[in-house]
């Protein structure tokens, strides 16, 4: 499968059709999908019509855009209008959006075609995409088991090569860890660098939309288009970014950081070894690479259950508006009240019930100092343990996830230790930071052998494109990614 | 303290303690979170958006004219403006309220800490506090049809900007907390923020009241009335409630605090809700809105254009226009009229002259065109024209009455055309009044000789020969210059 920029490059070029791009990618799918079950809903007319439409605007001689012809496939929680956006629930099951997202608008801008709505954990609240209410996606590595999530299908149908191009969405590591078991590139953005008008809110202060690829190259070609100012965000920076994808890929003289706090005896001992030689290739290359004593990111170890408390507590009140009043499906009982619980009880999967309980327990009076303030205020010591540290350092690395893919049902019945998920991840979306997680090789023992492996390499905030650029570096020093054997190799 | 707890009826003697919450849209052209229009009255679920519906995925933007007009709204009703306006989400259900919250805000209101003085009907002054107002948005309405067995929602309202004004506990008795509501009703009105029509509920009223044996014991209980949606009902539903808690404290029990509704109807305050009930509404704040930066300049720009006050209105027309108490009070009592003053003066006329003739002719043809006063042909730059002509002496008052209805009738004839047209103007130049007044001391010679005998008082009996010759158009000034140099 080609890479996105090549696709653009050469449909620019007047050298590739669209229809072709289109037509293969939409056989690729039929091929695969039965294996990954990554997608929900795909429009096949929609995405015919539209290549068409672009091939006409290739032959008139317009700019057909910067990603003219690429198959991008989006997380079913970023509205397209007259789209599906169950965000992977019952209590959204036949809605179609009235309107169309920031980063949909962008993509369609620059002409990318947008190929079918991908698979997630239910309102993006899992690490899995086993808490979907429409079914499980698997890993394109190992279809016994989990593609990760809540991006999961995203991550799949890009690591089962039927797009080079899918977009995710992150409230604490729900784009960079199925990357990481896809093995595939999963990039969050700066907190406030890409607008989230049009993504189905999870916790708001967090969720952020970024891009999942084949090719750590196009992440950065990605971003350039989704990231910018939107009026319609306003907790979305004004002004522009620079470019991730003109930004030096020179990794030498950066100083990468490696923080002892990041890592406990959760962590898997081979994923810590890949991490360690993906360290050597980048120092080989120039960085200047420092393990960082315990205690300087000493509030991180504390993620978790901070994390869990605010995205919660923003979660049940975002999801207080599925009520099957304007629209949705209503579950009718006697009274108001009754049918409030008929269609929330019903309707919303166990973990969305679980989160929201968890989220109204912290904001009651009487615990909410206890518990939603407590967590805030050690959310800003995360925040500034991390300005502190990169006061004198570039990047720091640790691995994307603790382990990698894990068997379906592996960990669907102990909730906490599908929370343990987020454990690296989860830093980096509290302090807003931009973070990748790139592929670094396959586990070559345990009890994740042969399955990818990610290294997670996370920026000061506004650092987006240094850090998307030094994932470009180390592509290009390591050489391009291992793809999954699945679909004869070839799948990325 | 106050000098007006006025005990009630019932037997014990109980003294009452009330606070007002006063929820006021703000008259901006749209929503507070979305661009769809604020207006009343359009066909249900035309005013709206993906945003107000609350489909997943949308985002509030802040309209920064709610903001102005709250910071407006705080400065004349003497608030301090906090300099950090902050946003919280307050959660509760119901399907009105599309999100399933409302945006609020509650630990930083933008307005706090004010001192609001007003009249009451005795004419003596009263100020008490204002604990705080604060922006939210206004929820949509829910529709019970009459004979149908379901509800219809209509979210035209959803989103529209509301200041919610909390006053301290510091109303001593309905009377004052009407007196107090109408004194905010019109502050408001006059600094432009809103229309405050209860009717149409742009200006809505719950009511906290406790009462306790002494005005110097502590607060009692207190219970909540909702939606005192007009003038009438507040004092009806607190002397209700007055009556209700008295025969509760009366009869040895206790006050259970509650919410209640009021039944105009039946004039009886009915139990909504007890405290058991009371929601929990998990404020937090809100993470899609940041912190936005009220400057202490921008206020103070605020404050150099914020629109007169009634009590000010009144100290300069009073002080500066001259105009007598009682023409000043029905001049501020209705801010069209003086505003309708204010304009006609600006356009040249004297302001006493202008104000009596507004406050008899102008609300005589307003009256009789059951219309309001910018809704009228006349206008204060042609009241002038007219107030002019009076105070030159060309046109009597008596005259001026039938050029009104003229003025009115004819827009686009000019007012002195009007005058001449229907032969309206007094005559005072004295060459044309000299041959007039010689002519009637001909006619009235033996008259004239009786005065010149020294029947002085004949005089006014030829002042009436020559007006009456006149038919009314000469000057009565000018005559009698002229009489007086003719007989001399």
């Amino acid at each position: 499968m080609l890479s996105a920029s090549s696709i653009a490059n050469r449909v620019r070029a007047g050298e590739l059709d669209p229809v072709a791009v289109a037509t293969e990618a939409l056989s690729r799918l039929d091929a695969r999908e039965p294996a990954v079950h990554a997608y929900l809903h795909v429009d096949r007319e929609d995405v015919m019509q539209r290549a068409e439409a672009l091939a006409q605007r290739v032959h008139r001689g317009d700019d057909p855009g910067r990603l003219a012809g690429v198959p991008v496939s989006l997380k079913d929680n970023i509205a397209v209008k007259g789209q599906t956006l169950t965000a992977g629930s019952r209590i959204l099951e036949g809605y179609r959006a009235p309107y169309t997202s920031h980063v949909a608008e962008r993509l369609q801008a620059e002409g990318a075609l947008l190929l079918g709505r991908t698979n997630l954990d239910e309102f993006a609240m899992g690490a899995s995409t086993e808490n979907s209410a429409y079914g499980a996606s698997r890993n394109p590595w190992d279809t016994s088991r989990v593609p990760g999530g809540s991006s999961g299908g995203s991550a799949a149908a890009v690591g089962a090569g039927i797009v080079p191009v899918a977009l995710g969405s992150e409230t604490g590591g729900s784009i960079r860890q199925p990357a990481a078991l896809c093995g595939v590139t999963g990039f969050k953005p700066t907190y406030g660098h890409v607008s989230r008008y049009g993504l189905v809110a999870f916790g708001s202060s967090l969720d952020q939309i970024g891009p999942i690829t084949a090719h750590a190259e196009d992440a950065a070609l990605v971003y350039d288009v989704i990231a910018g100012a939107d009026p319609r965000d306003s907790t979305c920076l004004r002004g522009e970014r620079p470019s991730a994808a003109r930004a030096k890929a020179d990794v030498e003289g950066l100083r990468i950081a490696v923080p002892e706090d990041f890592v406990d005896d959760s962590v898997d001992a081979h994923v810590l070894m890949r991490v360690s030689e993906a360290m050597a290739v980048l120092e080989e290359a120039g960085a200047i690479v420092k393990v960082v004593e315990r205690g300087r990111l000493a509030h991180a170890p504390l993620s978790i259950p901070v994390y869990y408390l605010v995205s919660s507590s923003e979660a049940a009140a975002n999801l207080s508006r599925f009520d099957g009043m304007r629209y949705g499906p209503r579950h009718e009982g006697d009274t108001l009240l009754d049918t409030y619980r008929a269609t929330r009880g019903e309707l919303f999967g166990p973990e969305v019930r679980r989160r929201i309980m968890l989220g109204t327990f912290a904001l009651s009076a009487g615990y909410h100092d206890a518990w939603y303030r407590k967590a805030l205020q050690v959310r800003r010591l995360i925040q500034r343990e991390f300005e502190a540290l990169f006061e004198e350092f570039d990047l720091v690395a640790a691995p994307t996830s603790p382990f990698g893919a894990f068997s379906m049902g592996e960990k669907t019945d102990d909730p906490y230790a599908m929370y343990l998920c987020d454990l690296l991840t989860a830093p980096a979306c509290l302090a807003g930071l931009p973070s990748v997680s790139v592929p670094c090789g396959l586990s070559k023992r345990g009890p994740y052998k042969g399955l990818p492996v990610g290294l997670q390499l996370i920026g000061a905030a506004g650092e987006d494109h240094r850090v998307l650029a030094t994932a470009r570096a180390f592509e290009s020093e390591r050489g391009e990614p291992e793809r999954c054997e699945l679909f004869g190799g070839s799948a990325a | 303290m106050t000098g007006t707890a006025t005990p009630h009826s019932a037997p014990g003697r109980w003294f009452p303690v009330i606070g007002l919450e006063i929820h006021v849209q703000l008259a901006t052209a749209t929503k507070m979170f979305c661009r769809c229009e604020a207006r009343y009255g359009a066909p249900p679920n035309t005013l709206v958006c993906p945003v107000c519906t609350a489909q997943p995925g949308t985002l509030p933007v802040l309209n920064a004219e709610a903001v102005r007009l709250g910071v407006l709204a705080g400065l004349a009703i003497g608030c301090e403006i906090d300099t950090v306006l902050e946003f919280d989400r307050k959660n509760y259900y119901y399907p009105d309220l599309p999100k399933g919250y409302q945006i609020s805000q509650y630990d930083r209101p933008l307005c706090h800490d004010g001192r609001f003085a007003f009249e009451l009907p005795d004419g003596s002054r009263r100020e008490i506090t204002i604990q705080r107002a604060h922006l939210e948005e206004d929820s949509g309405k829910v529709i019970h049809p009459e004979g149908l067995d379901l509800s219809l929602v209509d979210l035209n309202r959803a989103g529209t900007p509301l200041l919610e004004i909390v006053s301290g506990p510091d109303l001593r008795s309905p009377a004052e907390a009407s007196a107090y509501l109408q004194a905010m009703r019109q502050t408001l009105r006059y600094a432009g923020v809103s229309d405050c029509d209860m009717e149409k509920g742009s200006f809505r009223c719950d009511a906290n009241l406790s009462l306790r044996p002494s005005e110097d014991a502590p607060f009692g209980t207190r219970t909540e009335v909702k939606n005192l949606n007009s003038f009438r009902f507040v004092e009806a539903a607190l002397n209700a409630e007055i009556e209700r808690q008295s025969a509760v404290l009366d009869a040895g029990g206790t006050v259970i605090q509650a919410t209640l509704g009021f039944d105009p109807d039946s004039g009886l305050t009915t139990q909504l809700r007890t405290k058991e009930e009371v929601h929990d509404y998990r404020y937090f704040r809100e993470p899609d809105l940041p912190a936005f930066a009220v400057t202490a300049d921008w206020i103070e720009q605020l404050r150099g254009v914020l629109p007169e006050s009634p009590v000010a209105r009144h100290q300069r027309y009073v002080g500066v226009f001259a105009l007598a108490p009682e023409h000043a009070d029905a001049l501020v009592a209705d801010k069209a009229l003086g505003d309708f003053l204010d304009a006609t003066v600006d356009a040249g006329a004297s302001p006493g002259s202008a104000a009596r003739w507004i406050l008899s002719e102008v609300l005589r043809l307003a009256n009789a065109a059951k219309r309001p006063l910018d809704e009228l042909a006349i206008t204060p730059a042609r009241v002038a024209e007219v107030v002019a002509l009076v105070d030159a002496g060309q046109l009597s008052l008596q005259a001026s009455r039938h050029l009104a209805t003229a003025v009115e009738g004819q827009p686009e004839v000019a007012v002195r055309e009007l005058a001449e047209a229907l032969d309206l103007l007094q005559v005072s130049g004295a060459d044309e009044l000299t041959g007039v007044v010689r002519e009637v001391l001909a006619v009235e010679a033996d008259l004239v000789a009786r005065y010149r005998g020294g029947k002085t008082e004949l005089f006014h009996a030829l002042l009436g020969a020559v007006m009456k010759a006149s038919r009314g158009k000469a000057n009565p000034g000018t005559v009698r210059e002229l009489l007086e140099r003719e007989l001399a």
